[in-house]
């Protein structure tokens, strides 16, 4: 008995020891970029992507634009969520991020609340980094965004956010787990509306979508630009005061690569609409086509491949 | 570092409400109790059934090759396939509980299996000679000294189970892996690194608890042998219960069967 | 099979990261596991400290050990290099107990024999003990194998590729064809890693084909 006890006191030093005693520091919040940075205007360029679609889709759009132009450009999705790729950028893990403009200044400036698009994105410019850069914005939009179903908004006479208060303690409201404690998610819609949903269900990816549709959840944290929004006759609550802001696709970049993809990167944005995102994401997303080949499809189209 | 995992351990508002420690610590028990209790009424009468009877052997070995199945491919697909059949949070708990049921079937049926078989032919032979019937043979001789095997196999279902219940949080449910999750989402270092070392805890509680438990449950006639013969053999060093545990591991023949993710 | 023949490229590469990711650590894992093993042989005492803490160390979700290893080792989060250490820390785990048994199961007489031919502690561990024991390392080798090649599925969700990037991307937009291509993949992989393993067994232990003894 004792003998067992003090091996299962070494096993708890060792699992503690693993935990707590690091080489030292936050390695999420490495500050110190590491690697090349002198490398200046060449050398390879790792585009990074979120874990959801349309990140994906945009981060083979930007990688196939700058192969196009010479850079030898390669994608690294899946990265996860917004806090955990601006470390990616910082540590130098990647060098180019298709980015939100509303997202960002948020995230660099908590209590942000402009909504103007060319307010926010001149904000964006000022709060983040001196190691970032954000280059030209395009004019796709996709704002984060409550969709119910049909069903429920007839059902409970649904039409604004705002609707939703006095019921929302009744309801579940399905969202990426960051959604819960994000100003732009359910720490806004609570400070801006007042609404507080009665659970919370954290998932990722089309699950979100599918707990609305499969009834798991009355309310769900949507892109606008999901094609499974009309697919499945889905109806957006209007975000009457703002919380969501003004959400404009921008190439996030390190500052010392800016030169090396602007051009690229800015022809991109030109061209980039709204409604070529949703036409992309209807094919990557509904059809299941590859991203990779929706985004040269799309590069070809606009002469920029 | 060191700093923020206390801050966050003696932070009060993490010890409250459905997120705090003692909601998802319970939340994190009930799916593995679950899975694992399912898992027994499974696997103990099949073990105990194909150990007696030495028919369908095939069954421990298809069940330890389902191992190789990646857990968490199982995991997404059963929830994708069941998220339309249920309309509410059986939708997330079914699947969940299912792969890590998968995960404690087998080392469960090779215990018991193993325990079974590995009864001294003699003790089965004197027990049929003194006019037990099949039933009293498997449930006074054969059970009882089946259950060194059986305990190891349920300890190491219990502690895969424990551990694996993390990935529930990857398809909505909750647990301490919301801690993890949550934590690598909003990269929260501290988060995730309390909800590792709750898990790691968790699992380390258990196992003294199922070992003790194993010493209680156990005849004297099986393992007090060992200490009452002392310095015989090269093993005497052993404490009975590792003893009876490393033999389990030969006895089902891939050495502590436990596969997770 | 529709979205294999259109994808098998992406998939081989992926399966080639995930052999590498699960693999390199069971080497490395059974010759760190060797000194721990042979102390807990060597030291009785020690067996079930050794054996105890060292299998706890598997108890450790993967997913926390993914992130924790950043901290640890002080590299970058997206770096691979965190898995396979992670990997290699599991196989460990499960390794240290089965190499001890193994080198315990060596007959006294033999080790006697050994020593009596004049073999010294070091050449009779190298030259009859763990040649004996490999039978057993090699079942416990399996197990790992198999239990690697899920685990680092996993990585995906830290955002390091391998063939878990079909189940997430699969499960994320609802595409059956890949996430069955993951799963049968991963399967794939495990049950050739386990057939290497028991062939090289196989092939270092020609006596046990002799003796028409089988492990």
């Amino acid at each position: 008995m004792k003998r067992m006890t003090s091996a299962l006191a070494i096993a708890v030093a060792s699992i503690v020891g693993l935990t707590a005693c690091g080489g030292g520091g936050d390695p999420l919040a490495s500050d110190a970029p590491s690697g090349t940075t002198s490398a200046g205007s060449s050398g390879p360029i790792v585009v990074g992507g979120a874990d959801f679609s349309e990140s994906t889709l945009l981060a083979e759009i930007y990688a196939g634009a700058l192969r196009a132009k010479g850079v030898d450009a390669t994608t690294k999705t899946n990265i996860g969520s917004r806090e955990v790729y601006l470390r990616a950028l910082e540590d130098n893990s990647v060098q180019v991020f298709p980015e939100y403009t509303g997202a960002l200044a948020v995230y660099y400036d908590k209590s942000y609340d402009g909504t103007d698009p060319d307010e926010v994105y001149a904000h964006v410019k000022e709060v983040i980094p001196d190691t970032l850069a954000v280059l030209e914005k395009s004019a796709a939009e996709d704002v984060d965004s409550l969709a119910v179903t049909q069903e429920t908004a007839d059902a409970k006479n649904l039409k604004t956010i705002e609707d939703l208060k006095g019921i929302a303690g009744d309801l579940t409201l399905a969202a990426q787990p960051e959604f819960k404690e994000r100003p732009q998610g359910v720490v806004g819609l609570k400070k801006e509306y007042g609404i507080t949903f009665g659970s919370f269900r954290p998932l990722t990816g089309q699950a979100v979508l599918q707990a609305l549709v499969n009834g798991q959840a009355d309310v769900a944290n949507v892109f606008s630009t999901d094609p499974g929004i009309a697919a499945n006759n889905l109806v957006v609550l209007e975000d009457t005061k703002k919380v969501f802001g003004s959400q404009n696709i921008v190439p996030l970049v390190r500052a010392d690569k800016v030169d090396q993809v602007k051009d690229a990167l800015n022809a991109v944005s030109a061209k980039l609409t709204t409604d070529a995102l949703t036409q992309m994401l209807k094919k990557t997303d509904i059809d299941k086509q590859d991203p990779k080949a929706v985004a040269a499809e799309f590069l070809k189209a606009n002469g920029l491949a | 570092m060191i700093n923020s995992l206390l801050q966050w351990f003696t932070d009060p508002t993490n010890w409250a409400g459905a997120d705090g420690i003692p909601h998802r610590l319970l939340q994190h028990l009930w799916y593995s109790l679950l899975a694992v209790v399912v898992a027994m009424v499974i696997a103990l009468p099949l073990g105990l059934w194909i150990g007696h009877s030495g028919r369908g052997r095939w069954l421990v070995s298809t069940a330890n090759s389902l191992r190789a199945v990646p857990t968490l491919g199982l995991l997404f697909a059963v929830s994708l396939w069941v998220g339309p059949i249920f309309r509410g949070d059986l939708a997330f708990l079914v699947p969940a509980v299912f792969v890590l049921l998968l995960l404690a079937v087998p080392p469960l049926l090779a215990g018991t299996y193993a325990g079974v078989e590995a009864v001294d032919p003699a003790a089965r032979d004197a027990a049929r000679g003194v006019g037990m019937t099949g039933w009293q043979v498997l449930r006074q001789v054969e059970l009882p000294c089946a259950l060194p095997l059986v305990m190891s196999g349920v300890r190491t279902a219990v502690l895969q189970v424990v551990a694996t219940t993390t990935i529930a949080a990857l398809i909505g449910l909750g647990g301490l892996g919301r801690y993890l999750i949550d934590g690598i989402a909003l990269s929260d270092y501290a988060r995730a690194a309390g909800g590792a070392l709750l898990v790691g805890l968790l699992a380390i509680l258990l196992e003294g608890l199922l070992a003790l438990l194993q010493r209680r449950l156990v005849s004297p006639g099986l393992t007090g042998g060992n200490r009452a013969v002392g310095g015989r053999g090269k093993d005497s060093g052993n404490a009975p219960v590792e003893a009876t545990d490393s033999s389990a591991g030969d006895a089902t023949g891939s050495h502590d069967p436990r596969v997770r993710a | 099979m529709d979205w294999l023949s259109s994808h098998w490229r992406t998939v081989l590469d992926l399966a080639v990261s995930h052999l590498y990711l699960a693999g390199l650590p069971l080497v490395l894992g059974l010759v760190i596991s060797l000194p721990f093993a042979w102390a807990a042989k060597r030291w009785r005492g020690s067996y079930a400290a050794v054996v105890t803490s060292t299998g706890l160390l598997y108890t450790i979700p993967s997913l926390a050990l993914f992130v924790i290893m950043p901290l640890v080792l002080g590299t970058k989060i997206l770096d691979p290099v965190n898995v396979l250490v992670a990997m290699t820390i599991y196989t460990v785990a499960l390794l240290t107990r089965t190499v001890a048994d193994g080198l315990l199961s060596v007959p006294d007489h033999v080790e006697q024999a050994a020593t009596a031919m004049g073999y010294g502690a070091l050449r009779r561990l190298f030259g009859v003990e763990l040649p004996l024991a490999v039978p057993v390392i090699a079942a416990g080798l399996r197990v790992a194998a198999v239990s690697n090649v899920s685990i680092v599925s996993i990585a995906s969700v830290i955002g390091v590729s391998q063939l878990g990037n079909l189940l997430v991307d699969g499960y994320r937009r609802i595409i059956w064809g890949e996430l069955w291509t993951g799963i049968i993949a991963c399967l794939l992989l495990a049950l050739a890693l386990d057939a290497l393993i028991l062939v090289v067994s196989r092939l270092l232990t020609p006596w046990q084909r002799t003796a028409g003894g089988r492990a």
